[in-house]
């Protein structure tokens, strides 16, 4: 095997960009990720069903290489905007599960101290200024942390991850505007996973790609398989670099699918079941990415069921760390409304 | 059971209102997100584009803003249009339409059009669904001259109320708590309508008179059923409409019971409740009074995921029978 790999790593030249790109060690980390975000979701599922987690979810499950790869060049200190179905987002941006277990359990250990919840769900500390009830709630707020950066000098980039759906909205075309005409250090990602709940994009949106749209805010607009993490970490580094470089934004359209329906009280009657079966059987990110690793000898089967044991033992420390975990006050019901001065 | 007694629940009876004015007038129309084969994020629109197709159950894409225009335009030129927003907090995104467009526009032309648009705003708390899914927000829409704000909180009135807006001239706002969407009750078949700006005494009583609006209504009534055993007579009205607001029967209610506790969902202050407590005080209801006028409302905070914190934030029957126990005993 590290013969093989060896070899392998010699004729990198010739692999996809994430393959030269970065080392193997930290591809495998990706790899690990990806299974982190797929059983925390599987995972906050159950215990949705179980009883345990109350209100709604939106999972992202088969989205996993479009968040970790449009997060594989941010550095810690950059930031995101996320949305409903953003707990794949915050993974990737480096959130702990056994903290979003408990933000899910309503606990004050939560991210968001039990106020939150799912949809709510952020790690201010690593950059992700937070999920948004709102659809396209979080575009504009990229465009004014972006203008931060560049007012303070940070040198932040700021992601705004948003769907298909939200691309119709005020917010969008607004906000989009003004990061062109500002050049600001922003990276616009529509997941374009074909519908916003029950709506696709054919009966919802006038144009056949998202991307076609930053034509009328002159920046660049760049389709990727968002099911193929190294296409979409490329089309990131690239936009990243043009952001730091100080020439702008980029719209990438990550083409994606969700293997489940839109929350919890989804019927998936606007699709087909071969439909999703067939996004499921071909195309899923993490069989895909870990096939690909395997076949160029970056990772063995070994390496595989080590990352997944690792994974469920997190998952399984999450849970019961979510639930040891103390339930805020009464008391405490109007806390951090405002901010607390002295 | 007596048969002819029909219950619906309330989704359904504001469906079987919106297919009866559909059957009606050929000028209604259905417009909002994930209303047609979805059938509604709560399922009140159900397999209504089955029905009456996609032309006139129409799913707009995620924008609020440019779809309550679209309504409001083609209400101004002869259309019947009911909007449904996805949560009533998604009405912040359409404010400049419904409160600089469809509130003014006829007075802005000097009477030479209407507005005759209906909007339903599916609200309220107690899914575990946060802070931007679960808003009060009807007082908002009541400060707006132009509009008419109703909150029906039975199947009954959900019915009948929908259809007294869709016939009337001038855009209705309609609040529907997602609570009480499952509730059941007696729907009379065909169409019939309940008044806007008309309240209800759902329960007569020398005591004391709760006003309360939408879910609080049966909250009040719950907790009026818990007193009578100690002797205490609760008089419960149901507001039903907070613009235009139907002071006399608040007002004559007062004057019988000489007690007043209103009881509403939204955030307390700057409330319906403030509105209520003051136009009592401003009549001449206020010389009955033997006591202080109580308010029961939302917390002074955003509703939050935890449910325990989530049912603290809103007024609960125990609340309600609390303050009802201690403003007829004289406790303050
Ligand atoms: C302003 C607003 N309108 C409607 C909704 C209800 N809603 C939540 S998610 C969603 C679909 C969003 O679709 P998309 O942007 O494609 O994201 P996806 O769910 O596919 O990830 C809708 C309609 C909302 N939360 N906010
Ligand atoms: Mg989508």
């Amino acid at each position: 095997m590290a013969g093989a790999s060896k070899a392998v790593a010699d004729s990198r030249a010739n692999l996809p960009f994430v393959y030269r790109q970065y080392r193997p060690e930290q591809l495998r980390h990706v790899l690990h990720k990806m299974y982190l975000i797929r059983r925390f979701e599987e995972g906050a599922e159950e215990c949705y069903m179980r009883g345990l987690i109350h209100g709604t979810m939106h999972l992202s499950i088969g989205q996993e290489a479009s968040a970790m790869g449009i997060c594989m060049p941010l550095a810690e200190d950059d930031q995101i905007t996320s949305t409903h179905r953003g707990h794949g987002h915050c993974i990737a941006k480096g959130a702990e599960v056994s903290r979003m277990f408990a933000e899910f359990f309503g606990k004050t250990t939560g991210y968001c101290k039990g106020r939150g919840g799912s949809m709510h769900i952020a790690d201010v500390a690593k950059g992700n200024l937070g999920a948004n009830g709102i659809v396209a709630g979080g575009i504009p707020i990229a465009v004014g942390a972006a203008l931060s950066s560049k007012m303070i000098k940070t040198g932040k980039v700021v992601v705004s991850f948003f769907g298909d759906g939200a691309n119709n909205e005020g917010a969008f075309h607004e906000a989009l505007n003004m990061a062109a005409i500002w050049k600001l250090p922003v990276i616009f990602v529509c997941e374009n996973n074909g519908y916003g709940m029950s709506t696709s994009t054919a009966r919802s949106t006038a144009v056949k790609n998202i991307a076609e749209r930053a034509a009328a805010y002159s920046m660049p607009g760049v389709i990727v398989n968002g099911n193929i993490f190294s296409e979409v970490a490329e089309a990131s580094f690239k936009a990243v670099e043009r952001a730091r470089a100080g020439e702008g934004p980029t719209l990438i359209e990550s083409k994606t699918y969700r293997h489940r329906g839109h929350s919890k009280s989804d019927r998936n009657r606007y699709r087909t079941k071969e439909e999703i079966d067939d996004w499921m059987a071909n195309r899923d990110p993490i069989t895909l990415f870990e096939t690909e690793l395997r076949d160029f000898g970056f990772i063995d089967d070994q390496g595989i069921q080590a990352i997944r044991d690792a994974v469920a033992k997190e998952i399984a420390d999450g849970i019961e760390f979510a639930k040891a975990s103390p339930a805020p006050e009464i008391a405490t019901l109007e806390n951090y409304v405002y901010t607390e001065q002295a | 059971m007596d048969a002819v007694v029909r219950e619906l629940s309330y989704a359904q009876a504001i469906q079987e209102a919106m297919a009866i004015a559909m059957d009606m007038d050929e000028r209604v129309f259905l417009m909002g997100e994930d209303i047609g084969v979805y059938g509604g994020a709560f399922q009140v629109t159900g397999d209504l584009v089955e029905r009456y197709g996609t032309d006139r159950v129409i799913d707009t894409p995620i924008s609020e803003l440019g779809g309550a225009g679209v309504a409001v335009g083609a209400a101004v030129t002869g259309m019947r249009p009911i909007f449904e927003f996805q949560f009533s907090d998604f009405a912040a995104l359409a404010m400049e339409q419904i409160v600089n467009q469809a509130a003014k526009m006829r007075f802005m032309l000097g009477g030479e059009v209407s507005v005759p648009v209906v909007m339903r705003f599916p609200a309220g708390s107690g899914t575990g669904a946060a802070a931007q899914h679960s808003q009060s927000l009807e007082a908002w829409l009541g400060h707006v001259p132009g509009l008419k704000v109703i909150q029906p909180a039975t199947p009954h009135d959900a019915k009948g109320m929908l259809l007294a807006a869709v016939a009337d001239p001038d855009p209705v706002m309609i609040f529907e708590h997602k609570l009480l969407y499952k509730m059941k009750g007696h729907v009379p078949e065909g169409h019939y309508t309940v008044p806007i700006g008309k309240a209800e005494i759902r329960r007569e009583g020398r005591d004391l008179t709760i006003v309360a609006t939408s879910i609080m209504v049966q909250k009040a009534l719950d907790a009026a059923a818990a007193l009578e055993g100690e002797g205490i007579d609760i008089e419960v009205v149901d507001l039903r409409t907070i613009r235009p607001i139907d002071r006399q029967t608040v007002i004559d209610s007062v004057k019988k019971t000489s007690r007043l506790l209103c009881v509403y969902e939204a955030v307390k202050t700057l409330g319906i409740g403030a509105e209520v407590s003051a136009l009592v005080a401003e009549s001449e209801a206020f010389d009955y009074l033997d006591a202080p006028i109580v308010r029961l409302g939302g917390a002074e905070t955003p509703i939050p995921y935890n449910p325990d914190l989530e049912k603290a934030t809103v007024p609960q029957v125990p609340d309600i029978i609390a303050a009802a126990r201690d403003l007829v005993k004289g406790v303050r």
